[in-house]
This record gives C-alpha cells, structure tokens and sequence, in this order.
C-alpha cells in the first residue's frame, strides 16, 4: 500500500490518461503490420476476416478496449492512409482521473 | 471501444482520394514518406497552391500523381531542371522535388550536383531504397556495397553514394537524413526544408521489400522498419563524410538534420548581379 502511495504522481488527481478511438478504412489496408508492430501500447491485432483484396487489417485486440493512448503514431505511419485514432469521447466517469484508478 | 470502419483519412484533404489505393508494394516504404510530405504541407502555413510537387521516374516519382496539388511528372532524371524553372519564374512558388534515388543521383545526378551548386531554392525530397524499384530491383548509386539486385548476382562491387555528403559538399544549406519509420521527425524536416531559403535536401531510407529486402535477407518492410528501430543513431552533429549507409545487419545507420546554414540563394545572386527587372 505504501509504494502505491510512493508511485502515484503528484498531479495525478487532475491528470486524465489520453484515451484514443480507432478508426479503420479497412479496404485501404495491405496488411502491412506497421501499425501493430509499432504500437507502443500493443492495442492491434491483424482481423480474422480479410478485406475485399485479401488482406489482414488492423483491429482492436480482444481485451485492449480503452487502451490506446491516442499517440497517433499508427495513423501517421500507415503507408495506405488506413488507419487513424481520435480522442475518444468519454464521458469523465469512463476516463477517471489516476488517483481514482489506483484505488 | 471497438475500433470503427470509416470511409475516408485526415489526410484525404491534401490527396487525390479518387485514386487511392495506390500502386505501392505491401510493406513500400514511400508510402508513409509520401504521408510526411503531405503532413508537412499542411502544417506548413504555406496555402496549398502555393504547393509545387515534381518528379521524375519510378515508383517514388508517383508520388505527384497522389497529391492534391499542382504536381508535375516529367521526364527521367529531369525534375530538378523542371523544377528550377518553375521557381526561377514565379519564386512565389513553394517548390519541391519527391523522387527516388535511381532518378535524382543516376541519370540526373548532374541536375543535382549544380542545383545545390547554385543553391537553387527548391526542396529536394528522396526515397532511397537503394535500388530501381520499378523496373524490377536492378543497382543504382545508393546500392550498398555486398548487395544483392538483378544486376548484381555476385553482389555489388561498387561504393556508392553518401547522399548527405553529396549534398553538403555541392552547397546544400539544409541537409537531413531520415527513415520511413522516422516519419515525425522526416516530417519536421520537411517543413524546415521549406522554410530555408535555399536547396534543401532530405534523404528518406525506405524499405522497398519486393526488389531489395528480400533479395538482401532483410526480409519484408516490416523487418526492414525493425532494422531502424534496432540500428538507427541520431546524431545532428555527426560528420556527414563518415555516415555511409551500408545496410549491414549491426552497423550503425546514421540519422538527423545534420547541416543548416545561410549562403544566398540563386535568386540572390541574380538580384545583386542584374539588378530589379
Ligand atoms: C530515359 C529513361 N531511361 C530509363 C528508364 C527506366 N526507368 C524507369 S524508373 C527507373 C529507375 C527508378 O529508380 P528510383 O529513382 O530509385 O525509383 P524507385 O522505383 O526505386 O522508387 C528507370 C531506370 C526510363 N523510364 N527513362
Ligand atoms: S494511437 Fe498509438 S496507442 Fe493508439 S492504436 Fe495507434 S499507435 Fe496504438
Ligand atoms: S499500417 Fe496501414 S496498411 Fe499497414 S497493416 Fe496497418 S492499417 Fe494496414
Ligand atoms: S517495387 Fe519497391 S519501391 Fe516500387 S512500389 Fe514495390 S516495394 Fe515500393
Ligand atoms: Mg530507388
């Protein structure tokens, strides 16, 4: 309990964890993996499902829902424009501030 | 939060969406460079026609063909020539060079050596994937010596060109090098490319699976990306005579923008020499 108290940061009342929505022009994608190799949170998967030319493309892992940190780094090295993420609309009961998570 | 399926990218303002998708590879490289470009015009603050996009020939070189610009495809090696008049007549123009390595320091390697010569003011953006791609992987300029390509079986026995050092040592005032997967700090160049007055030149490396991964051990475009990620250094004040890239499998692959300096530019000089028109 007392490191729990070390580790939190001071601002981490007031601090929200940047939340990001994913969103997939799936018949644009090659199946290049970019996006999920590069993806510092390992929020993608390739899809079970293929595309209209046969290709795997980008979804949201099972069990990954609400982890993207919208750092944008799939939107902006997809070389098929593919792929982007926007600042998810939560409502602040959905996107607690940190002190509430480390209750 | 699922993800969702939608039709159309940010980055459709600034591209011809009617013709996407584009003829690139799986796992090419040109495409999240070509994204760069697109990116940095937007923040450029620069209006859009303003915006000159011109190439040459090869894969690379359809990059003008994608923007949603006035954009000029010419002829092989010929962009710089091209593009050189375009700004020597309306120097309003925010010009830019995008082509490959085969086109920029092969057949018109001399177009090259004299635009930064004279600092002409135009940006010059490569693709070097250290081989023709679109004809079909043969060796160009920037083939790394041992290299495997369809016109050396044998591997490469030629030393090739450092494209930073070409380019300081021609007259370049902004020089940088980056890779595909470098694609913030490739676009952050770009942009300072186009506010220096004067020939600005940035090398983007880019994996070109089909014609030389592949035939290198490197692998797809992925791998190659990986490679960056595990062998890149940035260095802004590394000696550019000393940062040949070799594409060995635990050498150092040397990125950043290396130079930034004032010289005047050909527009400059002409002022100076012929007086207002
Ligand atoms: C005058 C002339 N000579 C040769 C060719 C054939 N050709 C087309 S593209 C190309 C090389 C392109 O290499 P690079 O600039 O590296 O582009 P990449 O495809 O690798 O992006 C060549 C030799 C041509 N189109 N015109
Ligand atoms: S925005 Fe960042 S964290 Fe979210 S999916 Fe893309 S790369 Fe991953
Ligand atoms: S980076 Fe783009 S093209 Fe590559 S797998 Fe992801 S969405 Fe598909
Ligand atoms: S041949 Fe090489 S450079 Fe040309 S589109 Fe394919 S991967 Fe890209
Ligand atoms: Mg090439």
């Amino acid at each position: 309990m007392a490191e729990a108290l070390l580790r939190r940061p001071l601002d981490g009342a007031t601090v929200h964890i940047p939340r990001g929505q994913v969103f997939i022009i799936p018949d644009r994608c090659k199946g290049c993996d970019f996006c999920i190799d590069f993806c510092p949170r390992d929020v993608l998967v390739e899809s079970q499902t293929t595309n209209t030319k046969g290709y795997h493309y980008p979804v949201v892992a099972p069990g990954k829902d609400g982890e993207c940190a919208n750092c944008q780094f799939c939107t902006i090295i997809c070389p098929e424009y593919a792929i982007y993420t926007e600042e998810a609309q939560d409502s602040p009961e959905a996107n607690p501030p940190l002190a509430e998570v480390s209750q | 939060m699922a993800e969702i399926a939608v039709a159309s990218h940010p980055i459709d303002a600034v591209l011809r969406r009617d013709r996407l998708p584009h003829i690139w590879c799986p796992g090419c490289g040109i495409g999240a460079v070509m994204a760069c470009y697109a990116r940095a015009i937007l923040e450029s603050g620069i209006p859009l026609d303003k915006h000159i996009c011109v190439s040459g020939i090869g894969c690379s070189a359809r990059v003008p063909g994608y923007m949603n610009l006035d954009t000029y495809h010419t002829t092989h090696g010929r962009a710089i020539p091209f593009a050189t008049g375009l700004k020597l007549v309306n120097p309003e123009l925010q010009v830019t060079v995008f082509s490959g390595d085969g086109d920029l320091f092969a057949i018109g390697g001399n177009h090259f050596i004299h635009a930064a010569r004279r600092n002409i003011d135009i940006n010059v953006f490569c693709v070097n994937n250290f081989n023709y791609g679109m004809t079909g992987g043969q060796a160009g300029p920037t083939t790394p010596m041992g290299s495997f390509t369809t016109t050396t079986p044998y591997g490469n026995v030629e030393p090739p060109f450092n494209l930073a050092a070409l380019a300081a040592a021609c007259g370049a005032v902004f020089v940088a090098r980056w890779t595909a997967l470098h694609v913030r700090q490739a676009q952050e160049a770009m942009q300072r490319a186009m506010q220096k007055k004067g020939f600005a030149f940035v090398e983007i490396v880019a994996p070109c699976p089909v014609s030389f991964g592949k035939s290198n051990d490197i692998g797809e475009g992925v791998d190659e990306m990986w490679m960056y990620r595990k062998q890149c250094v940035v260095n802004d004040d590394a000696d550019v005579t000393k940062i040949d890239v070799t594409m060995g499998k635990e050498a150092e692959l040397v990125v950043g923008n290396f130079l930034d300096i004032e010289r005047p530019a050909y527009m400059g000089y002409g002022k100076e020499v012929l007086g207002e028109a």
